[in-house]
């Protein structure tokens, strides 16, 4: 076994409107900022034994399936490291 | 009339379970509050998962409690034909849960929105609207910061074909106006049913519309849907 950090980003699919986010751009104007667009997203840092990266990617993409992301509005991809 | 004990399911953070209870017993329904880790009865006749902030709404409103132990039981109960509400947080969880169709996700304002709201009864041929007609405009009060539902078009297209929406946002006059809309729900959809009519889920409150003390109550008919098991 093998130590992993697998890094899950979630973000809304395209089209989804983010009404945070554009609040977030809307304060970064009004603090003086230049700005075309913003996007946010929410990344998971999975520490993770595994046999290979095939599998550590495999477990983390489950997870994100099953909880991090709501298919109806996320997507997501899922990244794996060496620890 | 057979015993009816409806299931009001209150997970940490849930804050509409006694109104809920309240309202069903002045119709007449007996309900109790189940702690979500002690599971549902055994002679559960209905299940209510009520509104509130589960699990401080952490990841997303809804996320936790949908994948608790209880809500195995729940969709259980579900599929087996137990006439199963969600209702605010509880629709979240309903949505996040897999019960019904589609998710319901940060207001368009971004503001938390407590008021009234007209809806348009969309499909009285329902457990949860038979005490309507179609097309009656009711009135019931909405308080959430996550209420836009969201959902594909090719999901939406089948909801509306299988006559799934049970209420949409309108003016007073009954139209589904974007500015009475107050959460940016697509296609003003304010509540939906599951894959059958005795799964239903809404972000307005009827039960907050049910007592005359009060003030109007609307929400009742809702809530008959539990009266006739």
């Amino acid at each position: 076994m093998t130590a992993y950090t697998a890094t899950v980003t979630v973000r809304l699919k395209r089209g989804v409107l983010d009404p945070e986010a554009e609040t977030t751009r809307r304060a970064l104007e009004r603090l003086g900022f230049e700005i075309e667009d913003l996007r946010s997203a929410d990344r998971f840092e999975l520490d993770l034994e595994a046999d290979d990266a095939a599998a550590a990617e495999t477990r983390a993409t489950e997870m994100a399936e099953r909880l991090l992301a709501n298919p109806t509005i996320h997507d997501y991809d899922v990244e794996v490291a060496e620890a | 009339m057979a015993a009816v004990t409806v299931a009001v399911v209150r997970f940490g953070g849930s804050n509409c379970d006694r109104d809920a209870r309240r309202a069903l017993e002045h119709l007449g329904v007996d309900a109790e509050i189940v702690w979500h880790e002690a599971g549902l009865p055994e002679d559960t006749t209905g299940v209510v998962v009520p509104g509130g902030f589960s699990y401080g709404d952490y990841l997303r409103a809804g996320a936790m409690a949908a994948r608790s132990p209880v809500m195995e039981e729940v969709r259980a109960a579900a599929a087996d034909g137990t006439p199963t509400l969600g209702v605010c947080n509880g629709a979240q969880i309903g949505c996040e849960g897999g019960l019904t169709p589609g998710a319901f996700t940060t207001n368009r304002s971004a503001r938390f929105r407590c008021e009234h709201v007209h809806l348009r009864v969309e499909n009285a041929d329902t457990p949860w609207t038979a005490a309507y007609d179609d097309g009656e405009i009711i009135e019931l009060p909405i308080a959430h910061g996550e209420g836009r539902f969201e959902i594909d078009d090719d999901r939406l297209r089948r909801l509306r074909a299988e006559d799934r929406v049970l209420f949409r946002y309108c003016d007073a006059g009954g139209e589904t106006t974007a500015a009475a809309n107050p959460n940016g729900s697509t296609d003003n959809v304010a509540g939906v049913l599951g894959e059958t009519d005795t799964v239903a889920v809404l972000m307005p409150h009827p039960e907050r519309a049910a007592l005359p003390d009060i003030g109007p109550t609307d929400g009742q008919g809702v809530l008959r849907a539990f009266e006739f098991e």
